[in-house]
């Protein structure tokens, strides 16, 4: 799951020394330098599977959107209609299309007011996706501004709200303790979304980066414990979210990437870049589809590996091993007609595996 | 850093050790650095009893929850026996791995070989590298 770029100097988050502090084990991630973990990553994806914990994703890209016509823009930006968002703060996720349907990246969007959106896009992605965003933002006259003054922390688990809320002034709590399931609200410099990728309720805080420190240290001393890229990753595949640069690409539909329910079909008249492909796609079938496999022999699926169905050959996306369920599971692009089993070959093997839809555990526990 | 590996123990580049049960057989497992390296492991695919290893053969996988790592047999010989309670309690590998974490004994071909592996500060100098 860790991607080099190039030989540049990773970049580092204002929390860089907390992690030191925490004993994290820093690696490269997209130019990067993030704690993958901080001892043992089964640990830490329990810990937000049961309580709470939080993860440094400032470097993610948080752009605002400013201007009269930036819904319309949106509305030829993304494959998801942002018009669906009547209510302020409501999050909107979406893939962000090239003219052949491929997906440029996925993103979360926020309607703050009228004339302003936030979108976050991937820390991977961020040079191609503001080149295009701006591309398109002109005719719109869109302007755009990247947050870098913004921190990100996410706060993950089935008690991360309580121990939020535990140090926060009583005016906030209230505020916050009325937010639904994928909304946003700005209080003061903050950005509290009900948000997140690990299928565990919590919130993705913005925080401004001189007082991220602070803020972390808050949640460190109300039980929160740190949790690194490892435990990330095997909590949104145990979620079934996909991983942009892993699950999909810009060579890859989102019909094929099991991200069909982000595209707004309805209103027809609606033009969105990558619309004439996918409507072409759709008409023909998709020939893939993105699936969930859970391993029935032992071994541990990983990325890559060949999947055999009857239907002919795919290949899995990002596999891992499940804390939870305590086997092994993957996301997998396989014949569309293919269902119920199949075979991945390990080192010369066909092990048997189950198909399943790509979501394994929500809230804690098992949805096999 | 102080020297966290036994000092009764032999060690290759791989980062095996191999204990002399002085019988002509060892028994092989991986290192406290190694399990560090590789994480929470959930699955060992161990070798055959009765299989005949060379020296830096594959003879098996660690899968943690990082990666699949290869393991070599540290010197020629014949598998005679191997640790089931990994397939059950793999973590074993993490919590000890020079003791209850072991993964196989094989019986040795020529026990003169122990003397080209690494003994222990050989080892530590080896991993600082």
């Amino acid at each position: 799951m860790t991607k080099s770029s190039q030989s540049v100097k990773p970049q580092r988050t204002p929390l860089y020394n907390k992690h030191l502090d925490a004993n994290g084990k820093m690696v490269d991630f997209a130019g990067w330098e993030m704690p993958i973990n901080y001892g043992s990553q089964v640990q830490e994806h329990k810990q937000v599977r049961t309580d709470a914990g939080m993860f440094d994703v400032s470097h993610m890209v948080v752009l605002d959107l400013n201007g009269d016509k930036t819904k319309a823009f949106l509305r030829y930006l993304l494959a998801n209609d942002v018009a669906k968002l009547k209510e302020n703060g409501k999050a909107l996720y979406s893939g962000m299309l090239n003219h052949d349907g491929g997906v440029i990246d996925d993103l979360i969007v926020y309607f703050i007011a009228e004339d302003f959106y936030r979108v976050v896009v991937n820390a991977a992605t961020r040079e191609k996706d503001l080149k295009w965003i701006s591309q398109h933002a002109d005719t719109y006259e869109v302007t755009i501004k990247e947050r870098s003054d913004l921190s990100m922390i996410a706060v993950q688990g089935p008690n991360s709200r309580e121990k939020v809320h535990s140090f926060l002034h009583a005016e906030t709590e209230q505020k916050l303790s009325n937010l639904d399931v994928f909304f946003g609200l700005e209080i003061d410099d903050y950005f509290y979304a009900r948000t997140g990728y690990t299928g565990e309720d919590g919130y993705e805080i913005m925080i401004p980066n001189e007082k991220v420190s602070e803020y972390w240290d808050k949640l460190i001393s109300s039980g929160v414990k740190p949790i690194g890229l490892g435990a990330r990753d095997t909590l949104r595949l145990e979620a079934g979210m996909n991983l942009y640069g892993t699950d999909m690409d810009e060579s890859v539909s989102p019909l094929a990437a099991a991200m069909a329910w982000t595209i707004a079909w309805e209103p027809d008249d609606r033009d969105f870049i990558g619309r004439k492909a996918l409507e072409i796609e759709k008409e023909k079938g998709p020939q893939f589809k993105l699936v969930g496999l859970i391993l029935e022999d032992k071994g541990v699926l990983r990325g890559h590996q060949k999947v055999i169905t009857e239907h002919g050959e795919g290949e899995i996306t990002s596999g891992s091993f499940s804390p939870t369920l305590g086997q092994s599971i993957a996301l997998a692009r396989i014949p569309a007609a293919a269902k119920d089993k199949c075979h991945v070959e390990i080192r010369g093997k066909h092990l048997a595996a189950k198909i399943v839809k790509p979501q394994f555990v929500r809230n804690g526990k098992s949805v096999i | 850093m102080s020297n966290e590996n036994p000092n009764d123990l032999k060690y290759t580049k791989t980062h095996e050790w191999v204990r002399d049960n002085g019988d002509s057989t060892v028994t092989v497992g991986i290192t406290e650095h190694a399990q560090e390296l590789l994480g929470d492991v959930v699955y060992v695919e161990l070798p055959e009893v009765e299989a005949s290893l060379s020296a830096e053969e594959n003879c098996g996988v660690i899968e943690s929850v990082k990666a699949a790592s290869d393991m070599y047999a540290p010197l020629d010989g014949e598998v005679t026996e191997v640790n089931e309670e990994l397939d059950s309690e793999p973590e074993l590998i993490n919590t000890a791995p020079f003791g209850e974490g072991w993964i196989f004994t094989m019986k040795l071909t020529s026990e003169d070989a122990l003397t080209e592996l690494m003994d222990a500060d050989e080892y530590e100098a080896f991993c600082q590298e």
